[in-house]
Protein backbone atom coordinates (compact mmCIF):
# COMPACT_ATOMS: atom_id res chain seq x y z
CA UNK A 1 0.00 0.00 0.00
CA UNK A 2 1.62 3.39 -1.09
CA UNK A 3 2.32 5.46 1.72
CA UNK A 4 0.37 8.54 1.05
CA UNK A 5 -3.23 6.37 0.57
CA UNK A 6 -5.28 5.89 3.59
CA UNK A 7 -7.54 3.69 2.22
CA UNK A 8 -7.41 0.75 -0.69
CA UNK A 9 -10.25 -1.13 -1.47
CA UNK A 10 -10.28 -4.03 -3.21
CA UNK A 11 -12.62 -6.17 -4.82
CA UNK A 12 -15.38 -4.82 -2.16
CA UNK A 13 -18.73 -6.51 -2.45
CA UNK A 14 -21.82 -5.58 -0.04
CA UNK A 15 -25.03 -7.09 0.86
CA UNK A 16 -28.32 -6.10 2.89
CA UNK A 17 -29.80 -9.82 2.55
CA UNK A 18 -30.14 -10.65 -0.64
CA UNK A 19 -29.59 -7.30 -1.81
CA UNK A 20 -26.02 -6.48 -2.71
CA UNK A 21 -25.68 -2.76 -2.40
CA UNK A 22 -21.74 -2.44 -3.69
CA UNK A 23 -20.43 -4.21 -6.43
CA UNK A 24 -17.05 -5.34 -6.43
CA UNK A 25 -15.65 -1.53 -5.53
CA UNK A 26 -11.99 -1.06 -6.50
CA UNK A 27 -10.60 2.37 -4.86
CA UNK A 28 -7.95 4.08 -3.24
CA UNK A 29 -8.33 7.25 -1.21
CA UNK A 30 -5.29 9.90 -1.12
CA UNK A 31 -4.07 11.30 2.12
CA UNK A 32 -4.94 15.11 2.82
CA UNK A 33 -7.21 14.92 -0.05
CA UNK A 34 -11.31 15.60 -0.01
CA UNK A 35 -12.66 12.56 -2.27
CA UNK A 36 -16.11 13.37 -2.91
CA UNK A 37 -18.53 10.61 -3.83
CA UNK A 38 -21.69 11.32 -6.11
CA UNK A 39 -24.48 9.73 -7.32
CA UNK A 40 -28.28 9.27 -7.39
CA UNK A 41 -29.79 8.44 -4.79
CA UNK A 42 -29.73 4.56 -3.39
CA UNK A 43 -26.17 3.85 -5.40
CA UNK A 44 -24.31 3.17 -2.38
CA UNK A 45 -22.37 5.89 -1.98
CA UNK A 46 -23.32 6.25 1.89
CA UNK A 47 -23.23 2.19 1.86
CA UNK A 48 -19.88 2.66 0.85
CA UNK A 49 -18.97 5.71 3.31
CA UNK A 50 -20.51 3.63 6.16
CA UNK A 51 -17.72 0.26 5.02
CA UNK A 52 -14.78 2.77 6.10
CA UNK A 53 -15.31 2.75 9.73
CA UNK A 54 -17.61 -0.33 9.88
CA UNK A 55 -20.67 1.36 10.65
CA UNK A 56 -22.66 -1.07 8.80
CA UNK A 57 -21.62 -3.65 11.13
CA UNK A 58 -24.62 -1.78 12.82
CA UNK A 59 -27.03 -3.33 10.65
CA UNK A 60 -27.63 -7.04 11.10
CA UNK A 61 -28.66 -8.14 8.47
CA UNK A 62 -25.37 -6.92 5.85
CA UNK A 63 -22.20 -8.66 4.82
CA UNK A 64 -19.35 -7.66 3.52
CA UNK A 65 -16.88 -9.26 0.92
CA UNK A 66 -13.62 -8.22 -0.04
CA UNK A 67 -11.03 -6.04 1.49
CA UNK A 68 -10.30 -2.95 3.02
CA UNK A 69 -7.21 -1.41 4.19
CA UNK A 70 -6.95 1.21 6.28
CA UNK A 71 -3.03 2.18 6.66
CA UNK A 72 -2.22 -0.93 5.59
CA UNK A 73 -4.61 -2.95 7.89
CA UNK A 74 -7.12 -4.99 6.74
CA UNK A 75 -10.24 -3.30 8.71
CA UNK A 76 -12.31 -6.10 8.56
CA UNK A 77 -10.16 -9.21 9.90
CA UNK A 78 -11.84 -10.41 13.23
CA UNK A 79 -9.63 -9.39 15.45
CA UNK A 80 -9.00 -5.43 14.53
CA UNK A 81 -10.30 -3.21 17.20
CA UNK A 82 -13.43 -1.50 15.60
CA UNK A 83 -13.45 1.05 18.68
CA UNK A 84 -10.24 2.20 17.80
CA UNK A 85 -11.23 2.69 13.97
CA UNK A 86 -13.93 4.67 14.53
CA UNK A 87 -11.92 7.07 16.66
CA UNK A 88 -9.18 7.31 14.09
CA UNK A 89 -12.26 7.51 11.03
CA UNK A 90 -14.92 9.74 12.59
CA UNK A 91 -17.99 10.74 10.56
CA UNK A 92 -20.17 13.85 10.22
CA UNK A 93 -24.31 13.40 8.80
CA UNK A 94 -26.60 15.14 6.96
CA UNK A 95 -28.87 15.79 9.92
CA UNK A 96 -26.27 17.79 12.96
CA UNK A 97 -26.91 15.04 15.77
CA UNK A 98 -25.40 16.72 18.72
CA UNK A 99 -25.71 15.80 22.05
CA UNK A 100 -28.80 16.62 24.18
CA UNK A 101 -25.83 18.60 26.63
CA UNK A 102 -23.59 21.49 26.95
CA UNK A 103 -21.36 22.78 23.79
CA UNK A 104 -18.56 21.72 26.36
CA UNK A 105 -20.05 18.58 26.87
CA UNK A 106 -20.45 17.75 23.39
CA UNK A 107 -16.75 18.02 22.35
CA UNK A 108 -15.40 16.28 26.24
CA UNK A 109 -17.27 13.00 25.25
CA UNK A 110 -15.30 11.62 23.31
CA UNK A 111 -11.59 12.23 24.97
CA UNK A 112 -13.39 11.15 27.96
CA UNK A 113 -14.55 7.70 26.55
CA UNK A 114 -11.02 7.46 25.16
CA UNK A 115 -9.61 7.81 28.95
CA UNK A 116 -9.11 11.52 28.93
CA UNK A 117 -10.78 13.42 32.39
CA UNK A 118 -7.92 15.83 33.25
CA UNK A 119 -9.95 18.87 33.24
CA UNK A 120 -7.60 21.35 32.61
CA UNK A 121 -6.47 18.94 29.28
CA UNK A 122 -10.03 18.51 27.83
CA UNK A 123 -10.16 22.32 28.26
CA UNK A 124 -7.32 22.60 25.72
CA UNK A 125 -8.96 20.20 23.47
CA UNK A 126 -12.64 22.67 23.86
CA UNK A 127 -10.32 25.35 22.94
CA UNK A 128 -8.55 23.72 20.20
CA UNK A 129 -11.21 21.81 18.49
CA UNK A 130 -13.79 24.92 18.33
CA UNK A 131 -10.80 27.20 17.12
CA UNK A 132 -10.29 24.54 14.46
CA UNK A 133 -14.04 24.46 13.64
CA UNK A 134 -14.31 28.35 13.65
CA UNK A 135 -16.96 27.93 16.12
CA UNK A 136 -14.72 29.15 19.02
CA UNK A 137 -15.33 32.95 18.69
CA UNK A 138 -19.38 31.89 18.74
CA UNK A 139 -19.59 29.98 21.75
CA UNK A 140 -16.95 30.90 24.05
CA UNK A 141 -19.41 32.54 26.05
CA UNK A 142 -21.91 29.84 25.87
CA UNK A 143 -19.61 26.86 26.62
CA UNK A 144 -22.00 25.25 28.95
CA UNK A 145 -25.52 26.03 27.56
CA UNK A 146 -26.99 23.57 26.09
CA UNK A 147 -26.18 23.04 22.06
CA UNK A 148 -29.13 22.27 20.94
CA UNK A 149 -29.58 26.20 20.88
CA UNK A 150 -26.98 26.93 18.48
CA UNK A 151 -28.17 27.46 14.48
CA UNK A 152 -27.95 24.67 12.19
CA UNK A 153 -24.84 25.40 11.21
CA UNK A 154 -23.23 25.62 13.99
CA UNK A 155 -24.66 22.33 15.47
CA UNK A 156 -22.90 21.13 12.32
CA UNK A 157 -19.89 22.77 12.85
CA UNK A 158 -20.02 21.30 16.53
CA UNK A 159 -20.45 18.04 15.55
CA UNK A 160 -16.97 18.48 13.30
CA UNK A 161 -15.35 19.57 16.35
CA UNK A 162 -16.86 16.62 18.46
CA UNK A 163 -15.12 14.30 15.31
CA UNK A 164 -12.07 16.13 15.87
CA UNK A 165 -11.70 16.00 19.53
CA UNK A 166 -10.91 12.95 19.52
CA UNK A 167 -7.79 13.34 16.56
CA UNK A 168 -8.95 11.40 14.16
CA UNK A 169 -7.13 11.05 10.54
CA UNK A 170 -10.08 10.57 8.54
CA UNK A 171 -13.62 12.64 8.48
CA UNK A 172 -16.41 10.76 6.61
CA UNK A 173 -18.81 13.21 5.94
CA UNK A 174 -22.48 11.84 4.26
CA UNK A 175 -23.94 15.09 3.22
CA UNK A 176 -23.03 17.05 5.95
CA UNK A 177 -24.77 20.52 4.29
CA UNK A 178 -27.53 19.61 2.57
CA UNK A 179 -29.84 20.60 5.53
CA UNK A 180 -27.88 24.50 5.66
CA UNK A 181 -28.32 27.41 3.70
CA UNK A 182 -26.04 28.67 0.99
CA UNK A 183 -23.44 30.89 4.16
CA UNK A 184 -23.88 28.03 6.45
CA UNK A 185 -22.73 25.85 3.72
CA UNK A 186 -19.94 28.33 2.65
CA UNK A 187 -18.74 28.01 5.92
CA UNK A 188 -18.47 24.34 5.92
CA UNK A 189 -16.90 24.21 3.11
CA UNK A 190 -14.12 26.47 3.64
CA UNK A 191 -13.89 24.25 6.75
CA UNK A 192 -13.13 21.25 5.00
CA UNK A 193 -10.74 22.86 2.42
CA UNK A 194 -8.70 23.95 5.77
CA UNK A 195 -9.00 20.44 7.34
CA UNK A 196 -7.72 18.62 4.52
CA UNK A 197 -4.37 20.01 5.37
CA UNK A 198 -4.07 17.91 8.40
CA UNK A 199 -7.22 15.18 7.83
CA UNK A 200 -8.06 12.87 5.05
CA UNK A 201 -12.06 13.82 4.35
CA UNK A 202 -14.54 11.79 1.76
CA UNK A 203 -17.21 13.32 1.33
CA UNK A 204 -20.56 12.05 -0.39
CA UNK A 205 -22.72 14.89 -1.76
CA UNK A 206 -25.66 15.05 -3.90
CA UNK A 207 -24.39 18.73 -4.83
CA UNK A 208 -22.51 18.73 -7.78
CA UNK A 209 -21.24 21.81 -7.84
CA UNK A 210 -20.41 21.45 -4.18
CA UNK A 211 -18.36 18.63 -5.03
CA UNK A 212 -16.55 20.41 -8.30
CA UNK A 213 -15.84 23.55 -5.40
CA UNK A 214 -14.45 21.23 -2.64
CA UNK A 215 -13.25 18.25 -3.71
CA UNK A 216 -9.79 17.16 -5.13
CA UNK A 217 -10.97 14.07 -6.67
CA UNK A 218 -14.23 12.38 -7.20
CA UNK A 219 -15.89 9.24 -7.40
CA UNK A 220 -19.06 7.80 -9.67
CA UNK A 221 -21.13 5.71 -8.12
CA UNK A 222 -24.29 4.22 -9.79
CA UNK A 223 -25.90 1.07 -8.85
CA UNK A 224 -23.55 -0.30 -6.61
CA UNK A 225 -20.99 0.14 -8.87
CA UNK A 226 -18.21 2.74 -8.82
CA UNK A 227 -17.79 3.78 -12.67
CA UNK A 228 -15.26 6.16 -12.22
CA UNK A 229 -13.15 8.01 -10.27
CA UNK A 230 -10.63 10.75 -11.47
CA UNK A 231 -9.44 14.23 -11.02
CA UNK A 232 -12.40 16.49 -9.97
CA UNK A 233 -11.66 18.99 -12.58
CA UNK A 234 -11.73 15.93 -15.01
CA UNK A 235 -14.94 14.28 -13.85
CA UNK A 236 -16.68 17.85 -14.49
CA UNK A 237 -15.01 18.71 -17.76
CA UNK A 238 -14.35 15.92 -19.23
CA UNK A 239 -15.18 12.89 -17.92
CA UNK A 240 -14.30 8.72 -19.10
CA UNK A 241 -17.20 7.12 -18.61
CA UNK A 242 -20.35 8.48 -20.84
CA UNK A 243 -22.77 7.21 -18.01
CA UNK A 244 -20.45 9.63 -15.62
CA UNK A 245 -20.88 12.57 -18.65
CA UNK A 246 -24.60 11.45 -18.59
CA UNK A 247 -24.97 12.06 -14.77
CA UNK A 248 -23.11 15.11 -14.04
CA UNK A 249 -25.17 16.84 -16.83
CA UNK A 250 -28.33 15.93 -15.50
CA UNK A 251 -29.35 13.52 -18.62
CA UNK A 252 -30.39 11.07 -15.87
CA UNK A 253 -30.80 10.78 -12.60
CA UNK B 1 -34.06 9.54 -17.95
CA UNK B 2 -35.21 13.17 -17.08
CA UNK B 3 -33.55 15.67 -19.60
CA UNK B 4 -33.09 19.18 -18.52
CA UNK B 5 -35.83 20.82 -20.27
CA UNK B 6 -34.78 24.46 -19.97
CA UNK B 7 -31.37 23.79 -20.39
CA UNK B 8 -31.84 22.52 -23.47
CA UNK B 9 -34.58 24.83 -24.91
CA UNK B 10 -31.59 27.79 -23.80
CA UNK B 11 -28.95 25.25 -26.34
CA UNK B 12 -31.53 25.37 -29.23
CA UNK B 13 -31.66 29.29 -28.79
CA UNK B 14 -28.21 29.64 -28.78
CA UNK B 15 -28.07 27.27 -31.60
CA UNK B 16 -30.31 28.83 -33.96
CA UNK B 17 -28.82 32.50 -33.73
CA UNK B 18 -25.21 31.36 -33.54
CA UNK B 19 -26.56 29.38 -37.11
CA UNK B 20 -27.94 33.15 -37.78
CA UNK B 21 -24.26 34.96 -37.62
CA UNK B 22 -22.46 32.27 -39.37
CA UNK B 23 -24.92 32.94 -42.50
CA UNK B 24 -24.74 36.64 -42.04
CA UNK B 25 -21.11 36.51 -42.08
CA UNK B 26 -21.49 33.69 -45.19
CA UNK B 27 -23.61 36.56 -46.86
CA UNK B 28 -21.02 39.12 -45.81
CA UNK B 29 -18.11 37.37 -47.65
CA UNK B 30 -19.71 37.03 -50.74
CA UNK B 31 -21.19 41.08 -50.97
CA UNK B 32 -17.74 42.10 -50.13
CA UNK B 33 -16.14 40.01 -52.83
CA UNK B 34 -18.76 40.69 -55.42
CA UNK B 35 -18.54 44.26 -54.92
CA UNK B 36 -14.88 44.36 -55.31
CA UNK B 37 -15.53 42.29 -58.45
CA UNK B 38 -18.15 44.40 -59.55
CA UNK B 39 -16.84 47.65 -58.63
CA UNK B 40 -19.94 47.82 -56.72
CA UNK B 41 -19.43 50.66 -53.94
CA UNK B 42 -23.01 50.44 -53.22
CA UNK B 43 -22.98 46.91 -52.25
CA UNK B 44 -19.85 47.50 -50.35
CA UNK B 45 -20.98 50.29 -48.65
CA UNK B 46 -23.88 47.49 -47.54
CA UNK B 47 -21.76 45.24 -46.00
CA UNK B 48 -19.59 48.04 -44.40
CA UNK B 49 -23.17 49.21 -42.67
CA UNK B 50 -24.04 45.64 -41.79
CA UNK B 51 -21.26 45.48 -38.94
CA UNK B 52 -23.01 46.74 -36.71
CA UNK B 53 -25.51 43.18 -37.28
CA UNK B 54 -22.84 40.81 -36.41
CA UNK B 55 -21.13 42.58 -33.77
CA UNK B 56 -25.28 42.89 -32.00
CA UNK B 57 -25.53 39.21 -32.58
CA UNK B 58 -22.08 38.56 -31.07
CA UNK B 59 -23.37 40.50 -28.18
CA UNK B 60 -26.83 39.30 -28.06
CA UNK B 61 -25.40 35.24 -27.98
CA UNK B 62 -22.56 36.27 -25.42
CA UNK B 63 -25.79 37.51 -23.41
CA UNK B 64 -27.32 34.12 -23.58
CA UNK B 65 -24.37 32.23 -22.79
CA UNK B 66 -23.90 34.30 -19.75
CA UNK B 67 -27.01 33.59 -18.20
CA UNK B 68 -26.62 29.81 -19.42
CA UNK B 69 -23.44 29.69 -17.34
CA UNK B 70 -24.88 31.52 -14.69
CA UNK B 71 -28.54 29.48 -14.42
CA UNK B 72 -27.38 26.10 -15.49
CA UNK B 73 -24.21 25.47 -14.01
CA UNK B 74 -23.26 23.31 -17.00
CA UNK B 75 -20.78 20.40 -16.49
CA UNK B 76 -18.76 17.84 -19.00
CA UNK B 77 -20.02 18.29 -22.71
CA UNK B 78 -22.82 21.06 -21.59
CA UNK B 79 -19.45 23.42 -20.31
CA UNK B 80 -17.46 22.52 -23.58
CA UNK B 81 -20.12 23.47 -25.45
CA UNK B 82 -20.84 26.99 -24.29
CA UNK B 83 -17.11 27.84 -23.85
CA UNK B 84 -17.10 26.22 -27.68
CA UNK B 85 -19.45 29.13 -28.44
CA UNK B 86 -18.22 32.00 -26.97
CA UNK B 87 -14.89 31.29 -28.82
CA UNK B 88 -16.71 30.48 -31.65
CA UNK B 89 -18.74 34.39 -32.12
CA UNK B 90 -15.32 35.96 -31.52
CA UNK B 91 -14.09 34.18 -34.39
CA UNK B 92 -17.56 34.97 -36.78
CA UNK B 93 -17.21 38.57 -34.96
CA UNK B 94 -14.08 39.14 -36.43
CA UNK B 95 -14.57 37.53 -39.82
CA UNK B 96 -17.16 40.38 -39.69
CA UNK B 97 -14.49 42.69 -39.49
CA UNK B 98 -12.74 41.30 -42.41
CA UNK B 99 -15.62 41.59 -44.37
CA UNK B 100 -15.62 45.17 -43.64
CA UNK B 101 -12.15 45.76 -44.73
CA UNK B 102 -12.90 44.19 -47.91
CA UNK B 103 -15.77 46.22 -48.36
CA UNK B 104 -13.13 49.45 -47.66
CA UNK B 105 -11.20 48.48 -50.43
CA UNK B 106 -13.72 48.53 -52.98
CA UNK B 107 -14.07 51.95 -52.12
CA UNK B 108 -10.72 52.66 -51.96
CA UNK B 109 -10.30 51.09 -55.32
CA UNK B 110 -13.18 52.39 -57.12
CA UNK B 111 -11.56 54.40 -59.76
CA UNK B 112 -8.64 51.85 -60.21
CA UNK B 113 -7.54 49.88 -63.02
CA UNK B 114 -7.34 46.34 -61.58
CA UNK B 115 -4.87 45.31 -64.35
CA UNK B 116 -6.58 41.89 -64.17
CA UNK B 117 -9.61 39.41 -64.09
CA UNK B 118 -10.26 38.36 -60.87
CA UNK B 119 -10.59 34.75 -60.46
CA UNK B 120 -8.53 33.29 -57.84
CA UNK B 121 -9.81 36.22 -55.28
CA UNK B 122 -13.55 34.81 -55.71
CA UNK B 123 -12.50 31.16 -55.58
CA UNK B 124 -11.37 32.39 -52.47
CA UNK B 125 -13.95 34.42 -51.27
CA UNK B 126 -16.80 30.96 -52.50
CA UNK B 127 -14.13 28.63 -50.36
CA UNK B 128 -13.89 30.95 -46.84
CA UNK B 129 -17.29 31.86 -47.04
CA UNK B 130 -18.34 27.97 -47.63
CA UNK B 131 -15.89 26.00 -45.12
CA UNK B 132 -17.53 29.10 -42.36
CA UNK B 133 -21.24 27.32 -43.07
CA UNK B 134 -19.41 24.13 -42.99
CA UNK B 135 -17.45 24.26 -39.75
CA UNK B 136 -21.48 26.04 -37.93
CA UNK B 137 -23.26 23.07 -39.72
CA UNK B 138 -20.33 20.22 -38.05
CA UNK B 139 -20.66 21.78 -34.89
CA UNK B 140 -24.59 21.92 -34.48
CA UNK B 141 -25.22 18.52 -36.11
CA UNK B 142 -22.23 17.05 -34.12
CA UNK B 143 -20.15 15.81 -37.19
CA UNK B 144 -16.97 15.32 -36.28
CA UNK B 145 -15.59 13.94 -39.73
CA UNK B 146 -17.15 16.86 -41.35
CA UNK B 147 -15.30 19.24 -39.04
CA UNK B 148 -11.92 17.42 -39.58
CA UNK B 149 -12.96 18.37 -43.30
CA UNK B 150 -13.47 21.80 -43.42
CA UNK B 151 -10.62 21.84 -41.31
CA UNK B 152 -8.13 20.17 -43.65
CA UNK B 153 -10.04 22.51 -46.55
CA UNK B 154 -7.91 25.27 -45.12
CA UNK B 155 -4.89 24.11 -47.13
CA UNK B 156 -6.14 24.83 -50.43
CA UNK B 157 -7.34 28.19 -49.10
CA UNK B 158 -3.55 28.80 -48.30
CA UNK B 159 -2.85 27.77 -51.56
CA UNK B 160 -4.78 30.34 -53.70
CA UNK B 161 -3.19 32.65 -51.11
CA UNK B 162 -0.21 32.08 -52.17
CA UNK B 163 -0.70 32.26 -55.93
CA UNK B 164 -2.78 35.33 -55.77
CA UNK B 165 0.02 36.82 -53.40
CA UNK B 166 2.54 35.68 -56.16
CA UNK B 167 0.57 37.40 -58.91
CA UNK B 168 0.22 40.46 -57.29
CA UNK B 169 4.17 40.65 -56.73
CA UNK B 170 5.11 40.01 -60.46
CA UNK B 171 2.69 42.33 -61.67
CA UNK B 172 4.23 44.94 -59.33
CA UNK B 173 7.43 43.85 -60.49
CA UNK B 174 6.79 44.37 -63.80
CA UNK B 175 5.62 48.38 -63.08
CA UNK B 176 1.81 46.94 -65.32
CA UNK B 177 -0.71 50.04 -63.60
CA UNK B 178 -0.95 50.98 -60.51
CA UNK B 179 1.34 49.07 -57.79
CA UNK B 180 -0.81 50.21 -54.80
CA UNK B 181 -3.87 47.94 -56.59
CA UNK B 182 -1.14 44.80 -56.49
CA UNK B 183 -0.92 45.57 -52.68
CA UNK B 184 -4.69 46.42 -52.12
CA UNK B 185 -5.16 42.69 -53.71
CA UNK B 186 -2.45 40.57 -51.59
CA UNK B 187 -3.97 42.06 -48.77
CA UNK B 188 -7.69 41.19 -49.90
CA UNK B 189 -6.10 37.66 -50.51
CA UNK B 190 -4.79 37.61 -46.67
CA UNK B 191 -7.89 38.68 -45.31
CA UNK B 192 -9.83 35.86 -47.01
CA UNK B 193 -7.02 33.55 -45.86
CA UNK B 194 -7.83 34.65 -42.47
CA UNK B 195 -11.32 34.07 -42.72
CA UNK B 196 -10.62 30.61 -43.36
CA UNK B 197 -8.50 30.29 -40.69
CA UNK B 198 -11.00 31.76 -38.32
CA UNK B 199 -13.25 29.04 -39.73
CA UNK B 200 -11.02 26.14 -39.00
CA UNK B 201 -10.82 27.76 -34.91
CA UNK B 202 -14.87 26.87 -35.18
CA UNK B 203 -13.75 23.18 -36.67
CA UNK B 204 -11.16 22.70 -33.55
CA UNK B 205 -13.62 24.47 -31.07
CA UNK B 206 -16.39 21.66 -32.57
CA UNK B 207 -13.85 18.61 -32.05
CA UNK B 208 -13.18 19.96 -28.35
CA UNK B 209 -16.80 20.52 -27.89
CA UNK B 210 -17.38 16.86 -28.87
CA UNK B 211 -14.11 15.25 -27.85
CA UNK B 212 -13.06 17.36 -24.87
CA UNK B 213 -9.70 18.19 -27.26
CA UNK B 214 -8.66 19.77 -30.28
CA UNK B 215 -6.42 17.22 -31.77
CA UNK B 216 -7.25 17.55 -35.36
CA UNK B 217 -5.44 15.18 -37.33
Amino acid sequence: MDKHETFEISGLNLFYGDFQALRNIDLKIKRHEITALIGPSGCGKSTFLRTLNRMNDLIPISRVEGEVLYDGQKIYQKDYDVTNLRKEVGMVFQKANPFPKTVYENIVYGPKVHGINDKAELDVIVEKTLKEVALWDEVKDRLHKSAMGLSGGQQQRLCIARCLAVNPQVILMDEPTSALDPIATSKIEDLMQDLAERYTIIIVTHNMQQAGRISDRTAFFLMGEMIEINSTQKIFSRPDNKRTEDYITGRFG
Amino acid sequence: MVPRVRMIKEMESINSKICAMAEQVEKDILKAVKALQERDTILAREVIDGGDVVDDMEEEIQKECFNFLATQSPVGSDLRYCVSIMKMIRDLERIGDHCEDLAKYTMRLENADYGQELVNIPRMADMSAKMVSNAIAAFLSRDLRMARKVWKADEEVDELFRTVYDKQIELATQQQGNTEVYIMFAFVAAHLERIADYATNICEETVFSLEGETAME
